[in-house]
């Protein structure tokens, strides 16, 4: 049997556009939506008359609290696009499945440019109270019971993915030792990053004492261990790969796409508590080029929460297994001028929680050699991706030159 | 006053799960004092959370049994964040049974303190009451000297 085609290869990133992020901005979900996305679909050098494809991540009517961003229909009907191909939803390999899905739709010849958005409202649906905890909003209604996976966790009070995944780090510490001190610096590395991003929600020094005096969350988790709820939208443009010589800014190619899940799909269930699903991801991604990790210049990994970063780190093969923590203490191999620059805008943790696709901006800007006082010294062929993790994770590779 | 030495035994609000036919014999399994799995008539393996079908033979009928009641704490969290407004700081349990190593609880853990819980703590269960539902909660086994296989 011959090798499957990797129909991924045939897309690229050909644009990228960003609302301004930061706290409390005031602006209404579609308004950021219609910023980010005007912006990289003229980065792209289109027009909206050119986009025939549309995505995101999650879709109206998933979560409260400004988590979902404007439905696949409104943004249609907002920039009056004539679609040939649309797609939204919550269920898939992590925040990136919207892309994924834009890929092969762009391979499969449904679309030829895809518009892909990921909207957060966080912040102001915290500052209206929408945010509240159980109890709190839901006092003098009754609380409603539940059916379905939460029923196994709600009643123990493990209702926040921080308590789910603070059984990583704490599982992570009785194998492989891991320590507070080490962890500290995905939170340090990012905030470091973030002094020069302009558009970071915190850029202030952070210390290693700062880290280790803040609260508690959910042991061994700290407030600096859990992202910054912000506002902003993220929107990229995924073109066939054949439109790349006529990109006015360098094409991103889609080198692999990662999206296994071959552990019990469950928080409390998978098979091994280190690494959940990014184990699964991170190696159908590998089965699906000739690159190594090696081969990765900039590294741009989903820190919803510090720990998740510690293992894509190893997962992806950045650091041997187990050894992600003195891998990165100290933070010199993990700096912009290390063997593996890591979140180099700052992440979710110092630059705001855009899930995901954040990331995958950062990476774009790498890649195009435009970060500005972050740019990586040696301008980046192969960045990583990777977002989400517990039981939803999804990675690729980029390139700046075809494959 | 609750310390790291005293944790509450959960969050000061209970959310409770909705009885239903597959799920109705585990929530309510505490009421004579024993935990009760799905098990496979056919394969014998426990099965959770409850399902139509045995995922490992998908053949035998499944049929809640009694175990033990005992198990290894797999990973922990003490919980301080206030999501449950009200709510001192808590033992979030990973627990693994003692008869199968891929069957695990979400659980309070109850009636130690917080710097003493660790990985690979044997603990047995306790049942806490709430309308309908026997929350199955777990403390420390108090005879550990008779389980070699702690720490597993």
């Amino acid at each position: 049997m011959s090798a499957p085609e990797l129909l991924e290869r045939r897309s690229i990133i050909s644009g990228i556009g960003q609302s301004p992020v930061g706290r409390r901005l005031g602006r209404g979900e579609l308004d950021l939506t219609v910023e980010a996305c005007l912006g990289a679909i003229a980065d792209a050098g289109l027009t909206r008359d050119d986009i025939d494809g549309l995505a995101t991540f999650p879709g109206a009517g998933v979560g409260t609290g400004g988590f979902a961003g404007p439905s696949t229909p409104e943004v249609q009907d907002a920039l009056r696009l004539k679609l040939n191909w649309h797609d939204g939803g919550l269920e898939g390999p992590g925040q990136l499945r919207a892309v994924f899905a834009a890929c092969l739709a762009v391979a499969a010849g449904l679309a030829r440019h895809v518009l892909v958005y990921r909207t957060v409202t966080e912040s102001s649906a915290q500052g209206q109270g929408g945010r509240q905890g159980i109890g709190g909003a839901a006092a003098g209604r009754g609380i409603p019971r539940f059916s379905g996976t939460m029923q196994w966790t709600l009643p123990y009070g493990a209702v926040s993915a921080a308590n789910w995944l603070a059984w990583i780090a704490q599982r992570r510490m009785f194998e492989y030792g891991l320590t507070r001190k080490q962890l500290a610096w995905i939170a340090l590395n990012g905030r470091r990053n973030a002094a020069r991003n302009p558009k970071a929600i915190y850029r202030e020094p952070m210390s290693l004492d700062d880290y280790m005096a803040v609260r508690m969350i959910s042991t061994p988790l700290c407030l600096y261990d859990c992202d910054a709820p912000c506002d902003g939208s993220t929107a990229v443009v995924v073109s066939h790969a054949d439109y790349a010589p006529d990109t006015p800014n360098t094409a991103c190619h889609v080198n692999a796409i990662g999206t296994a899940l071959r552990g019990r799909p469950s928080w409390d269930q998978f098979d091994d508590m280190t690494t959940f699903s990014a184990r699964d991801a991170a190696a159908g991604m590998w089965a699906r080029t000739e690159l190594r990790p090696s081969d990765i210049d900039v590294a741009e990994l989903y820190d919803g929460f510090s720990i998740l970063t510690m293992v894509w780190l190893e997962e992806l093969g950045l650091c041997g297994k187990g050894e992600s923590g003195p891998f990165v203490e100290g933070g010199q191999r993990i700096a912009l001028d290390g063997p593996v620059p890591l979140n180099t805008s700052g992440g979710q943790l110092s630059a705001g929680r855009l899930h995901g696709f954040g990331m995958l901006h950062e990476a774009c800007v790498q890649l195009r050699g435009e970060g500005g006082p972050r740019q990586v010294p040696v301008t980046p062929e192969v960045a990583a991706v990777a977002a989400g993790g517990g039981p939803i994770a999804g990675c690729m590779l980029l390139t700046r030159g075809p494959s | 006053m609750t310390t790291a030495d005293t944790v509450a035994r959960g969050p000061a609000v209970r959310v409770l799960p909705r009885l239903e036919d597959l799920n109705r014999f585990f929530w309510t399994s505490g009421e004579d004092g024993r935990l009760r799995f799905l098990r496979c008539t056919g394969c014998r393996r426990y099965v959770h959370p409850p399902g139509p079908v045995c995922p490992y033979c998908l053949d035998g009928p499944l049929v809640p049994k009694p175990v033990s009641g005992q198990g290894v704490v797999h990973s922990f969290t003490v919980n301080h964040q206030q999501w449950i407004p009200g709510s001192d700081p808590y033992v979030i349990g990973l627990v693994t049974i003692d008869e199968q190593d891929d069957v695990r609880l979400t659980t309070n853990l109850v009636d130690c303190a917080a710097h003493d819980v660790h990985v690979g703590m044997a603990v047995e269960v306790t049942f806490e009451q709430v309308e309908d539902v026997w929350l199955p909660l777990f403390r420390p086994l108090l005879r550990p000297l008779s389980r070699p296989e702690a720490g597993r």
